[in-house]
């Protein structure tokens, strides 16, 4: 039984990375119906651009030389502001000119494939090979219930994927831009002509998703310090088939999803051979899928991509 | 021109152009290195391409290799392989069919050397792994050698050093089930440990994928299992991840290593969460002497970090073929010919002694020598605590 609770804990922190990327994910689509396959990169440069930002700030001797608790409150806001960036520049220079030309979203998509090849290669080029390790920002506490051990780092990932998560729910559905957003997703057509900057949105749209993605690279550096060029590749697909699970399109589908992704992974390792872990895991989903193919929150649309 | 003021000239020449290879009328010798420098494990073929760096210019600053009263400048030839299996076929491949090399050294992961040994020996290129501890590699392969010794061999180093040093009866491994090396040395360590502790002595046995970052399920399984000390035939980059994922998880007992830890990036992956672990080697950087401490100390120098165990077997390799091309005593112009030739001088190379110890070969091309078993200190150094050696 403790065991079965250790395992819960785990698969709510592992879960909470995969519900802050499939958030983004979802934004993205459920406003531009564009899945936006860079995405999971967006969150690895995330990581690194958070890696720099704390080695910088905490160099002994350098510049600033801060403490960690500085260094913390300081990356956070910087790695999410700079990650908004990347993402706003790869809507710029990839995304905007395609949907100008009116190109089919086929190309869209297969663009945002290639725009992640270029983020993951771009890096192995410039950065080298070799791993990077995150400078510890967070004096590591490890609370012992019984046989149940949690750190400080568990629970604040998992706090900040719900906080996320509430203030995205409620950015979408109480405020003008989020009312904007909706609309968008609406019908892009009839919106100019409403007198809503379509542009802005669709910007302020990729700034809100690549933000959460730094965070969530910020979070994953921090709880698991090896960084590599590849590393947001398999976590942003499965997220995204998390997001999809959920039903692609609706917050609350991305991140429920995430979570669920998390625990059936966890909960097949946990009781049964973990050789067999994806291949159970990916079973259950694809059943899920099977019964309600448009996802657990999806609603029924007649073109996907 | 006489032959003394043509060496003289050849000398001044080379030591002027240094690895250039443009040296002389003699065509260069093509060594080809199929190396991970990119994917899972890039710092694994920074340190083998650096050793063979130092090589090189070595030798080159002399002139090249002296054949037969001749002498040929080397030239290595480095491609990616990706820490992938599948890469590591094509571009031992490409080695052999586009550039022509006369022997293949790496790759250096089991995982790529095993699929690599089968390209070479099809092929008819002699190869010589480094690194690859797992039998497979070699075996049945009359083409293929090796310069590390084999995990039959260093699973019972580890099992027995472990039950010695942590009075342990009960052991759990955590390996990775798509690594031949990892796979491989985790259930010859299972042999040994159920062999000699009892039937139920491996209380959890447990794998993950090539791109997990999260172990905390099966590492939760592992801990409920109370084990006295985990067992990890893993890659330095998933050491880094697993170990601290373990104390977090409320895990207070020792691990033991295998020899892919030895990487010089180990340390500032995992930092203080490795210090005081143990894992067994195949050499120790501190505490070296002769050879071995003049090969540290060039390696050093140039690279301003201490080398790990693989660019010292990179080393012993190299040296290895330099000496079969040497007992040849001739470079023919026919690239199979040559191959031959050095394959089979390398099959009667009997005894070698190398900066990793003094090997010799058994029928398989597999090299009998020591190992080591080394502690991580308070300062991150690789320290001896113990060496076994073959009865």
């Amino acid at each position: 039984m403790e065991q079965f609770i250790q395992q819960c804990v785990n698969a709510m922190q592992w879960g909470s990375f995969y519900a802050l990327i499939a958030l983004g994910y979802t934004l993205v689509y459920g406003v531009l119906r564009l899945i936006n396959f860079a995405h999971g990169d967006i969150f690895m440069v995330g990581a690194y651009i958070s890696f720099f930002i704390a080695t910088a700030l905490l160099a002994q001797g350098g510049l600033f030389g801060f403490s960690q608790g500085v260094t913390l409150a300081l990356t956070i806001p910087l790695t999410m502001l700079l990650t908004s960036l990347v993402g706003v520049t790869l809507e710029r220079i990839a995304y905007r000119p395609l949907r100008r030309k009116g190109a089919h979203r086929l190309y869209v998509v297969i663009t945002a494939l290639m725009c992640g090849l270029v983020l993951e290669n771009g890096n192995l080029a410039i950065l080298g090979a070799s791993r990077k390790a995150l400078p510890n920002l967070l004096e590591k506490q490890i609370y012992t219930f019984g046989t149940i051990a949690v750190t400080n780092l568990k629970l604040w990932v998992i706090l900040a994927a719900f906080l996320v998560f509430a203030g995205l729910h409620f950015v979408v559905t109480k405020t003008r831009i989020g009312m904007a957003m909706r609309a968008v997703s609406w019908n892009r057509f009839a919106l100019p002509l409403m007198g809503i900057p379509l542009d802005s949105v669709i910007v302020f749209t990729f700034m809100l998703g690549s933000a959460i993605a730094g965070l969530g690279g910020l979070l994953f550096a921090m709880s698991y310090p090896v960084l590599d060029p590849y590393m947001g590749a398999m976590t942003g697909w499965k997220a995204f088939i998390a997001a999809v699970v959920g039903g692609i399109g609706d917050i609350r589908g991305a991140f429920v999803g995430g979570f669920l992704l998390a625990f059936v992974e966890i909960m097949v390792a946990a009781f049964l051979p973990s050789t067999f872990r994806d291949l159970f895991a990916f079973s259950i989903l694809l059943i899920i899928l099977w019964r309600k193919p448009t996802g657990i929150f999806g609603l029924p649309l007649t073109t996907k991509i | 021109m006489s032959k003394l003021l043509q060496s003289v000239t050849l000398g001044v020449l080379g030591s002027l152009l240094m690895a250039t290879a443009a040296v002389g009328a003699e065509k260069p010798i093509k060594i080809g290195f199929p190396i991970p420098l990119t994917g899972e494990i890039p710092k694994v073929g920074e340190s083998t391409k650096f050793a063979a760096e130092i090589f090189k210019e070595e030798v080159n600053a002399k002139g090249g290799l002296t054949v037969g009263g001749k002498q040929y400048p080397l030239e290595f030839i480095y491609e990616d392989n990706e820490s992938k299996p599948e890469s590591a076929v094509n571009v031992t491949l490409k080695l052999i069919n586009r550039d022509n090399v006369v022997a293949i050294i790496g790759p250096q992961s089991s995982r790529q050397a095993v699929p690599a040994g089968g390209v070479a020996n099809d092929n008819e290129v002699p190869m010589i792994t480094p690194w690859s501890t797992n039998p497979d590699a070699t075996y049945n392969r009359p083409w293929v050698f090796r310069a590390a010794f084999l995990d039959p061999f260093q699973a019972p180093v580890a099992a027995n050093f472990a039950a010695k040093q942590f009075q342990a009866k009960t052991a759990a491994v955590l390996f990775e089930i798509s690594n031949d090396y990892s796979k491989g040395l985790a259930d010859f360590f299972k042999n040994e440990w159920e062999k000699k502790q009892g039937a139920t002595s491996v209380v959890a046995f447990e794998s993950h994928g090539p791109k997990d970052q999260d172990f905390s399920a099966q590492l939760t399984k592992i801990i409920a299992s109370k084990p006295d000390f985990i067992f990890l035939p893993e890659n330095y980059s998933f050491v880094a991840l697993i170990v601290p994922q373990a104390r977090d998880l409320g895990y207070k007992g020792p691990f033991m290593g295998s020899d892919a830890w030895g990487s010089a990036e180990l340390m500032t992956l995992c930092g203080k969460e490795c210090k005081g672990q143990f894992f067994s080697t195949h050499y120790a950087a501190a505490g070296a002497t002769g050879s071995t401490l003049e090969f540290i100390n060039k390696y050093q120098k140039k690279y301003g970090y201490v080398p790990d165990d693989l660019a010292a077997l990179t080393w012993d390799a190299i040296s290895l073929v330099t000496q079969a091309i040497v007992n040849g005593g001739q470079v023919s112009g026919k690239v199979e010919d040559e191959r031959k030739l050095i394959r089979d001088n390398l099959a009667k190379i009997e005894n070698f002694d190398g900066i990793t110890g003094s090997m010799h070969f058994d029928d398989q091309g597999d090299p009998i020598k020591c190992a080591v078993v080394v502690k991580i200190d308070d300062t991150g150094q690789f320290t001896k605590v113990d060496s076994v050696c073959p009865q």
